[in-house]
C-alpha cells in the first residue's frame, strides 16, 4: 500500500520545484513515512478510529492541482482577506487589502520571495507521524501568513481549501502561520468540498507565537459527506502568547483533526475549544495534545458533540505537564450530546503530570435531549422540530460564544442551528 | 369550553386517574383541589398532552375538538396553556427568544403574520409589568437559575403574552411567598376574561382567596369525590380533606 506512494513520490520529485533544503525535507519524509506506515487501531492515539478507508483507496495526485470551473465556495460573512486554494493549488493572493505589516503567501511563491519566512516551515513539528510525514514529502503549495511585531491585524485571514469531484484526489495543503512580538491576528481556515467527491485532505499548518502574540484560529472542517480529512495543527509558543483556536467539524466521511500545542514561555495561555454536528455513518476524531512546557502557563479546552443517526464521535485530549512547568492552570471538558440510540462517543481525557504544584481537571458528560425541556416548548406551540432544533443549539451555543470573531461566530452558529434541519425526528 | 369524561390515565403501570368528569364553560375559574397524591397534578399534564401520561380511557373535548388527538403543541395553538407546577429550565435559550418563537407559533397557527424581535419587544413591555418582572429576565436563559417565585412569575408572564382560551394553572402558588402570591394572582386576575376560561389546581386554599374560583372540585384517588362553589374551598381549610376522601363521596356529587 505504501508502494503506491513511493511511485507517486517519485512522479511527484522529477517535476517537483524549490530549494535545496525543501527537495531534502520530502525525501526524508517519505522515507519516514514508509518506516512509521499507516496507524492501525493497535496505535493508541488511532485506538477509536480505523484508517482503513484511507488507506484501501487509490487517490490520485496531481501537483498542478487541476480544478474544474465548477466548484463550491464557502464565504464568510463580514470583510476578510480570502485565498482560495483549488485542489491544493493557490488561485492568486490579491496584491492590496491586507493590514499594513501583515504578509500573505502562497507557499509555492514564498521559496522564491521569501525564502527566510518559508525556511521556518517544518521546524514547529516535534514528531512526523505517518500522516503529518506524508504531507511533508507531498508539500507543494498552501499558505503562509506573517505578522509583524507589534501589528494588530483587523481583517480576518481565510484560507478556503476546496476539492472537486472530478477524480478520488488528495491533496497536502501545508500553512504556517507566523505571528511575531506582540502582533495579533484572525485567521479561519475552510475545508469543504462536494458531496459526491471521495477525496481526501491531508493537510498540516505550523503555528509560531512569539512573545505576547495572540491568534484567533478557527478551522472549519464542512469536507463532502463522502470525503476523507486528516488535519494537524501544530503550534509554539513563546511566553506570554495566547493560542486561541476553535475546530469546527461537520463534514467529511472520516475525518480526524489533530491540534497540538507547546507552552514554551512563562505566561503563555491557550484555549483550544470545538464543536462537531455528525450524522449518518460519518466519523469524526478530534486529537488535542497541550505541552506545559513552562511554569504558570494555562490551558482551557471545551469539545462538543452533537451525534445523530449512526455516527461516531472521538475526543483524545491529552496534557502534559512536564517537571518544570509548576503552577499550571488547566481545565478540559468534552460534552456529548446523543440525538440518536446507535450514535456513538469515545472520549478519553489523558493527563499526565509530572510537576506537583498544578491545577488540572477534566470532566466528560454523555446526554441526550431532555425530554421534559422538550415537552416543556411543545406545551408552548413550538413544533417538535423546531423545539429540538433549539435544544441543540441551546447546547451548542455556550462554545460558539467562544470564538472572537462575530462573523465567524455568527456563521458557525447558523450552520449549528440548520444542521439538523432535515433529519426525522428519532429521539 | 372543555368537557372531560370519565378520564383514565396512568403513569408506567400505575393508574392515577380513576375515571374523572369535569365541565368548564367559556370565561368559568374552576379550582381543583386535593391531598397529595389524588391526580390533580397529572390532570393538568395529561390536558396540555404530557406524553410521559398514557390516556387508558375517556375523553376530552375542547372547543368541539378531540383534545386528546391533538399533539401539545397543537393545543397550545389552539389556545390550551398550561403553568408548570415546576417550570422546566432550557440553559442556552434566552427567554426572550423562547417566547417570541412560541408567540409566532401560535399567530401561525391562527392564519396571523409573525413578528419581529422589535415588534415583539412592544407586545411584551406591557406583560411585563403585569407580573411586575424585569426585563432584564427576558435575556436571561428560560428560568435558568430563576427563583421559585421567578418561575412562576415567568409562567404567568407566558401566559400573559401566548393569551390562551383555556388557561390551567398548576400549584401556582407553591413554593410562593405571601407577597410573591399576590403578585401572581394579581397578573392572573387582569387576565380573567369572560372568553377566558381557567383551571387552577392547588393544594391550599389560601391562593382561593386572591383567585376566586366560580366552582370549586375536590380529587382524591383520582377522582372528583365533590364539587361545589367557593365556600367548598372554605370548608376544606377549616376541616381538611379527610372528611371528603373517607366519605366516598360519588364522583361529581354537589354539596
Amino acid at each position: 500500500m505504501t508502494q503506491r506512494y513511493l511511485d507517486q513520490h517519485a512522479r511527484f520529485l522529477s517535476s517537483a520545484v524549490g530549494p535545496g533544503w525543501l527537495m531534502d525535507a520530502r525525501r526524508a519524509s517519505i522515507a519516514r513515512f514508509v518506516a512509521a506506515g499507516f496507524p492501525t487501531t493497535k496505535n493508541e492515539d488511532w485506538h477509536f478510529t480505523s484508517v482503513a478507508p484511507i488507506v484501501e483507496r487509490e487517490f490520485v495526485f496531481d501537483a498542478q492541482g487541476h480544478a474544474s470551473p465548477a466548484m463550491p465556495s464557502y464565504e464568510l460573512p463580514g470583510d476578510a482577506f480570502t485565498v482560495v486554494f483549488r485542489n491544493g493549488r493557490c488561485t492568486g493572493v490579491a496584491s492590496g487589502g491586507l493590514d499594513r505589516g501583515v504578509r500573505v503567501l502562497s507557499l509555492a511563491d514564498a521559496w522564491t520571495v521569501a525564502p527566510d519566512l518559508a525556511r521556518r516551515v517544518g521546524t514547529v513539528l516535534s514528531d512526523q507521524p505517518a500522516f503529518t510525514a506524508l504531507n511533508s514529502a507531498f508539500m507543494a503549495d498552501g499558505a503562509i501568513v506573517h505578522v509583524a511585531k507589534d501589528v494588530s491585524a483587523d481583517l480576518l485571514i481565510h484560507l478556503v481549501f476546496l476539492s472537486d469531484d472530478t477524480a478520488p484526489r488528495v491533496t497536502y495543503p501545508r500553512n504556517l502561520i507566523v505571528v511575531e512580538r506582540g502582533a495579533k491576528a484572525t485567521v479561519v481556515e475552510t475545508y469543504a468540498g462536494p458531496d459526491k467527491g471521495s477525496y481526501f485532505t491531508n493537510a498540516v499548518t505550523e503555528v509560531i507565537l512569539s512573545e505576547g502574540a495572540t491568534l484567533d484560529h478557527c478551522k472549519i472542517q464542512r469536507e463532502g459527506r463522502k470525503a476523507f480529512h486528516v488535519g494537524t495543527i501544530d503550534v509554539t509558543q513563546a511566553r506570554d502568547s495566547h493560542y486561541r483556536s476553535f475546530s469546527f467539524a461537520s463534514g467529511g466521511a472520516l475525518s480526524r483533526t489533530n491540534i497540538y500545542t507547546t507552552l514554551r514561555g512563562e505566561g503563555a495561555g491557550a484555549t483550544l475549544n470545538g464543536l462537531y454536528m455528525l450524522d449518518g455513518e460519518q466519523h469524526c476524531d478530534h486529537q488535542t495534545k497541550i505541552e506545559h512546557v513552562a511554569p504558570n502557563c494555562f490551558s482551557r479546552e471545551v469539545y462538543k458533540g452533537v451525534l445523530d443517526g449512526r455516527s461516531h464521535g472521538v475526543f483524545n485530549g491529552k496534557v502534559y505537564v512536564h517537571p518544570e512547568a509548576q503552577k499550571t492552570d488547566g481545565k478540559q471538558t468534552n460534552n456529548s450530546l446523543l440525538l440518536s440510540r446507535e450514535a456513538q462517543v469515545d472520549t478519553k481525557p489523558q493527563l499526565e503530570i509530572f510537576a506537583d504544584d498544578v491545577k488540572c481537571t477534566h470532566g466528560a458528560t454523555v446526554g441526550r435531549l431532555d425530554e421534559n425541556a422538550l415537552f416543556y416548548m411543545k406545551s408552548r406551540g413550538v413544533d417538535t422540530e423546531t423545539a429540538r432544533r433549539l435544544l441543540i443549539y441551546a447546547f451548542a451555543a455556550d462554545v460558539l460564544e467562544t470564538i472572537a470573531s462575530e462573523d465567524v461566530r455568527s456563521a458557525l452558529e447558523r450552520d449549528a442551528l440548520g444542521r439538523f434541519v432535515s433529519e426525522a425526528v428519532t429521539a | 369550553m372543555l368537557d372531560i369524561k370519565d378520564l383514565k390515565a396512568k403513569a408506567g403501570e400505575k393508574e392515577i386517574l380513576r375515571g374523572i368528569s369535569l365541565s368548564v364553560g367559556t370565561g368559568e375559574v374552576h379550582a381543583i383541589m386535593g391531598p397529595n397524591g389524588s391526580g390533580k397534578s397529572t390532570l393538568a399534564q395529561v390536558l396540555a398532552g404530557n406524553p410521559a401520561f398514557e390516556v387508558t380511557a375517556g375523553s376530552a373535548s375542547y372547543d368541539g375538538r378531540d383534545l386528546l388527538a391533538m399533539p401539545p403543541e397543537e393545543r397550545a395553538q389552539a389556545g390550551v396553556f398550561l403553568a408548570f407546577q415546576y417550570p422546566v429550565e432550557i440553559p442556552g435559550v434566552s427567554n426572550a427568544y423562547f417566547l417570541r418563537s412560541a408567540y409566532n407559533e401560535i399567530r401561525k397557527a391562527r392564519g396571523e403574520d409573525e413578528v419581529d424581535p422589535m415588534e415583539f419587544v412592544g407586545i411584551v413591555e406591557s406583560r411585563l409589568k403585569l407580573v411586575d418582572m424585569d426585563p432584564a429576565m427576558l435575556q436571561r436563559s428560560v428560568n435558568t437559575g430563576f427563583s421559585g417565585g421567578e418561575k412562576k412569575r415567568n409562567e404567568i408572564l407566558q401566559m400573559a403574552v401566548l393569551e390562551p382560551k383555556l388557561a390551567i394553572l398548576d400549584e401556582t402558588d407553591s413554593g410562593l411567598d405571601i407577597d410573591a402570591l399576590r403578585t401572581v394572582a394579581d397578573g392572573v386576575n387582569k387576565l380573567r376574561a369572560k372568553e377566558r376560561s381557567f383551571v387552577v389546581v392547588t393544594h391550599y386554599q389560601r391562593l382561593l382567596n386572591y383567585i376566586v374560583p366560580d366552582f370549586v372540585h375536590v380529587l382524591a384517588g383520582g377522582r372528583i369525590v365533590r364539587s361545589g362553589g367557593k365556600e367548598l374551598a372554605l370548608q376544606l381549610e377549616e376541616k381538611g380533606y379527610d372528611w371528603l376522601v373517607d366519605a366516598h363521596t360519588p364522583a361529581g356529587a354537589v354539596v
